[in-house]
């Protein structure tokens, strides 16, 4: 990395094909940000100036630069890397945006690698003596591990991704609805899963608490299968509404669902079970007293 | 029954939970830790409350109790059977949702008592109670 303009041929000549590559991308730094500038993958990742660009590739060649002088060309993990993830990401993620896939972005990378080796050439008086041949060898290596950088970075940012959007899933996918006065209902959609059943069962006590809601229905029509674990997640919610005071009902088992617990001798005994949501709600009401009735004909006729 | 004056800190010796009659009613707030001495102590007061009184109903209000550990769920058991013996329904009042959802990830249902969400609505569900035990000859 301290090497500069200035080595001689002969000491240049000592040292180890790493070395050199880390010289030459010192040395010519610029020039290869000028020739990256124009490849395929800064090109449209830095549409507004061609001078970010640039710079953007200036560092991705100093990076390039630490981690040969550090003698690691083919370490992913690389100390030198630390410092370009973030734009690689970033530039990864933008490209994945306009619907680049890996493969597509996989190869804009090895795109690079191409004006690079080109100036490595030009370095020497003849390209295809063997010490020329050795220099590009490392550097052709050293532009494999950032293809491979580059890559992982994607998809550890797509796993990001998936992390956010599992959480936002399970914020959306379990609304508490008022029925009526101190009645309260969650229609359940999708797999139950421990995590998810942690998320129902917080947000239905706390809704329990902001309805003061004597009546709370668990309606499972939404949900495909039913194994001993979420019988087991249901049994847990209805109990924690219970030790809030409120009664919980189960509502929409189908039948398939109904024979299946019975099969598989889930005892939900202690669980109120009712085959519809109208079926629990009429419940709830009854138990409070209120009664839903059609309107007498005269009453009808009258408005 | 009351504890001392000031506000210091709950659970220290001596110090007793307060128990209030009001009507047929015994009203018990928790709050805070409840220690092993008091524990006894508080099972003593209710049920000799409830012997020398003609309450018919009693009222345990957690709503102030962050933690409710498997020594606690036990002492609630226990007063609310003592009290059946005696022929007073207990109700527990206030539960939070942290703490529910504790309880029952420890496997702490608390299948013999009957909840409710504040001491209000505990009122209500003893009141109705005793107004159909009346209604029925």
């Amino acid at each position: 990395m301290q090497v500069s303009v200035s080595v001689s041929e002969e000491n240049a000549e000592q040292e180890p094909p790493a070395q050199q590559v880390s010289a030459f991308l010192e040395r010519r730094r610029e020039q290869i940000a000028q020739r990256w500038a124009d490849a395929a993958l800064f090109r449209t990742v830095f549409t507004v100036s061609r001078d970010e660009a640039v710079e953007a590739g200036r560092s991705v060649a100093a990076a390039l630069a630490a981690v040969a002088a550090a003698g690691r060309l083919d370490d992913i993990r690389a100390s030198g890397f630390a410092a370009v993830r973030d734009q690689l990401g970033r530039m990864a993620a933008s490209r994945g945006r306009m619907g680049i896939d890996a493969d597509g972005l996989a190869d804009e990378v090895a795109a690079l690698r191409e004006p690079v080796t080109d100036l490595l050439r030009a370095e020497f008086p003849d390209p295809c003596a063997p010490e020329a041949q050795e220099c590009v060898l490392a550097l052709t290596v050293l532009m494999g591990t950032l293809r491979l950088v580059v890559l992982e970075t994607t998809v550890s940012a797509g796993e990001e991704v998936i992390a956010r959007q599992r959480e936002q899933l399970h914020e959306v996918a379990t609304p508490v609805i008022k029925l009526w006065e101190s009645t309260v209902a969650v229609p359940l959609i999708g797999t139950l899963d421990s995590a998810r059943s942690q998320v129902v069962m917080e947000s239905l006590l706390d809704a329990i608490v902001a309805e003061r809601a004597r009546f709370a229905i668990l309606d499972i029509t939404g949900v495909p299968t039913v194994d001993s674990l979420v019988a087991q997640h249901l049994m847990k919610t209805v109990a924690a509404a219970r030790l809030m005071g409120a009664e919980c009902i189960v509502s929409g088992i189908r039948p398939a669902i109904a024979q299946t617990i019975v099969q598989l001798g889930i005892d939900l005994g202690t669980v109120l079970t009712r085959a519809s949501l109208a079926d629990a709600l009429a419940y709830a009401l009854s138990r409070q007293g209120v009664e839903i009735a059609p309107l007498r004909a005269a009453d009808a006729g009258a408005r | 029954m009351t504890g001392p004056s000031g506000n210091g800190p709950f659970g220290g010796p001596g110090f007793t939970v307060p128990v209030l009659r009001l009507g047929d009613i015994l009203l018990v707030t928790l709050q805070g830790e409840l220690h092993d001495g008091m524990a006894e102590q508080l099972q003593q007061d209710i049920t000799d409350r409830i012997a020398h009184t003609r309450v018919t109903g009693v009222v345990i209000d957690i709503s102030g109790v962050d933690i409710v550990d498997s020594f606690l769920g036990r002492v609630l058991a226990e007063i609310a059977a003592g009290a059946g013996l005696l022929a007073a329904r207990t109700v527990l009042a206030g539960m939070r949702p942290a703490v529910a959802i504790t309880l029952v990830e420890l496997g702490l249902t608390l299948p013999g008592l009957r909840t409710a969400l504040d001491v209000e609505r505990a009122m209500e569900l003893l009141t109705a109670g005793e107004r159909q035990a009346e209604g029925s000859p």
